[in-house]
């Protein structure tokens, strides 16, 4: 039940107990025993909403950052990673394979707001060697949601 | 012009669909539950494989029984899913679509006057192809008892000396029926017996949601008298692309090669280019699509035990098959007036036989949302019925 529950919750966050446990075929009870072990594991670690924000009028800047860091003795790269996750701005940060190290994404309310981050705290930062900016211009698809396009069914409506 | 058609094809029913789609048609804004196919679109990497094979100029006919690779992959497919073998170059024709593998099917083998036992409610083409091959439908009534599964009391009662051919519709559209292992046995001990043939349409094969699907041609003696026929419509999402395929003993599929030929020639090149890549690489998917669709099964079985309405919990395809013999309607009454009331189209169970009056096919090829919203117009419906009924 536990990988079917995940991909379900994964989508829809917001499915109530009852609807788990009819479409996954099982007592509400153990639905609700299994949320509460995935989440003492921490495989559950949250429950967010996906907002188109371009389609409000709040503004919001976007950018992701390559950093290419020295990794410290003893330390690898958990240092500098936590020094740089702990900034409210910064909404994630993944340790990458390939040309450089760390991928770090960003929200601001400005481009100055942002390129004033990169330039005065994660530039100035003794181990990071270098940074490159790229801001998003446009989200099509997040979170496995295709956001520019609204599903339409396109079939006949009776067919054998 | 005198005598200008062909009595025969004036003689055919028209399929019963037809005249409610037309009504649902002129309804904007209705809500539907009537297809009989998937709602997913195809998976990528397979259109994108379509899409290769155009841009690489793969724009001609194939061999008329279809690209030799896809041949070997179908071969190696039923293999894998029923450890049943057949020769790709002698045993396997790729159709267009489950449809045509039907019809020449039936004209391969049948002689005027040879009898066909089609059970139902099942899907709307073996009769008039039947017919069209000469051949005598001879209906076996499936009973909602029974599961609609197919017994050998009801098949040994069918059978006469003019009996050919059986026709074997399971996973079934529309009941959702299937065949366990134990039941195919049983009847396969009467198909042996009186020595006929099977045509076992096997479409939904990839859609069952108990056991994994058993193919007829798994039991003893059956492959060598079984024209097994599959397709990517339901499986792959694929029913635009018609593409399908029927394996059968080289005696038989040598006839409807021959009838492909000279009627279709092949099937579409870049159906059959994406195909390959739906067999080779796309057993993820399926099992992507069988999980959502037995998550709105369960979802309207338990949503029609909450409005008390009598249905057997179906294991196969996407139908769910109840009955609302309680209401004193007949099945084309009660789909009319939920359209019009409700705007709710489902299909009566009366255009897929006789024998499912009484009972409506619910398709479930739609996402929980629409289910939803489609479920709470039937309650609102069916509780309107019952109070009217009490006064």
């Amino acid at each position: 039940m536990r990988e079917e529950l995940l991909a379900i919750i994964e989508r829809n966050s917001r499915i109530d107990l009852k609807e788990l446990a009819v479409i996954l075929g099982v007592e509400e009870i153990d639905v609700a025993n299994e949320l509460q072990a995935l989440q003492e594991e921490g495989i559950i670690c949250g429950y967010h909403t996906l907002i188109d924000w371009e389609k409000t009028s709040i503004e919001k800047v976007s950018a992701l950052i390559e950093v290419r860091v020295t990794p410290q003795r003893g330390q690898g790269f958990d240092n500098i990673a936590e020094r740089i996750y702990k900034y409210p701005e910064v909404t994630s940060v993944y340790l990458i394979s390939g040309g450089y190290d760390l991928l770090v994404s960003l929200e601001g309310k400005s481009l100055k707001e942002i390129s004033g981050f990169v330039s005065d705290k994660l530039s100035t930062l003794d181990s990071v060697l270098s940074t490159a900016t790229h801001f998003i211009l446009k989200k099509y698809k997040d979170h496995g949601t295709i956001l520019t396009k609204a599903y339409e069914d396109t079939r006949e409506k009776v067919s054998p | 012009m005198k005598n200008m058609l062909s009595e025969k094809a004036v003689a055919l029913k028209p399929s019963g669909i037809r005249k409610f789609f037309d009504l649902v048609s002129e309804m904007e804004d209705a809500i539907s539950l009537g297809v009989g196919e998937p709602d997913f679109d195809t998976p990528w990497h397979i259109r994108d494989e379509g899409i290769y094979s155009l841009e690489k100029g793969r724009t001609f006919y194939t061999s008329n029984a279809g690209l030799k690779e896809l041949k070997e992959e179908i071969s190696g497919y039923t293999k894998r899913k029923q450890g049943v073998s057949y020769d790709p170059v002698h045993e396997v024709l790729v159709t267009v679509g489950g449809s045509e593998a039907i019809d020449i099917g039936m004209r391969a083998v049948l002689n005027p006057g040879d009898e066909v036992l089609i059970p139902q409610p099942s899907f709307v083409s073996y009769e008039p192809c039947a017919i069209m091959a000469g051949g005598v439908p001879v209906i076996i009534d499936l009973k909602a008892e029974n599961e609609f599964r197919l017994t050998a009391g009801e098949l040994e009662d069918a059978i006469t000396e003019k009996t050919k051919l059986l026709v074997l519709p399971f996973p079934n559209n529309p009941t959702g029926a299937i065949m366990e292992k134990k039941d195919l046995e049983e009847i396969a001990a009467v198909i042996r017996k009186h020595d006929i043939l099977v045509m076992s349409d096997e479409i939904y094969a990839e859609l069952t949601y108990k056991e994994k699907h058993v193919s007829i041609t798994e039991i003893e003696g059956m492959q060598e008298r079984t024209i097994l026929i599959n397709g990517f419509s339901k499986a792959f999402a694929m029913t635009g692309w018609r593409l399908g395929y029927a394996c059968a003993p080289r005696p038989i599929l040598e006839q409807m090669l021959k009838l492909h030929q000279f009627a279709i020639m092949c099937a579409p090149t870049t159906s059959q280019y994406a195909a390959v890549e739906a067999l080779k690489n796309g057993d993820d998917d399926v099992a992507e699509m069988r999980t959502a669709y037995n998550q709105r099964r369960r979802y309207l079985m338990n949503a029609f035990r909450e409005m008390k309405l009598e249905c057997f919990e179906p294991f196969g395809a996407f139908y769910i098959f109840p009955c609302i013999k309680e209401f004193g309607l007949t099945s084309e009454e009660f789909a009319e007036r939920l359209l019009e009331e409700e705007k709710v189209a489902v299909v009566p169970g009366t255009a897929f036989g006789d024998c499912g009056e009484g009972f409506l096919r619910i398709s479930y090829a739609y996402s929980l949302e629409n289910l939803k919203l489609a479920i709470g117009k039937i309650a609102a419906f069916v509780e309107r019925l019952r109070q009217q009924e009490k006064k």
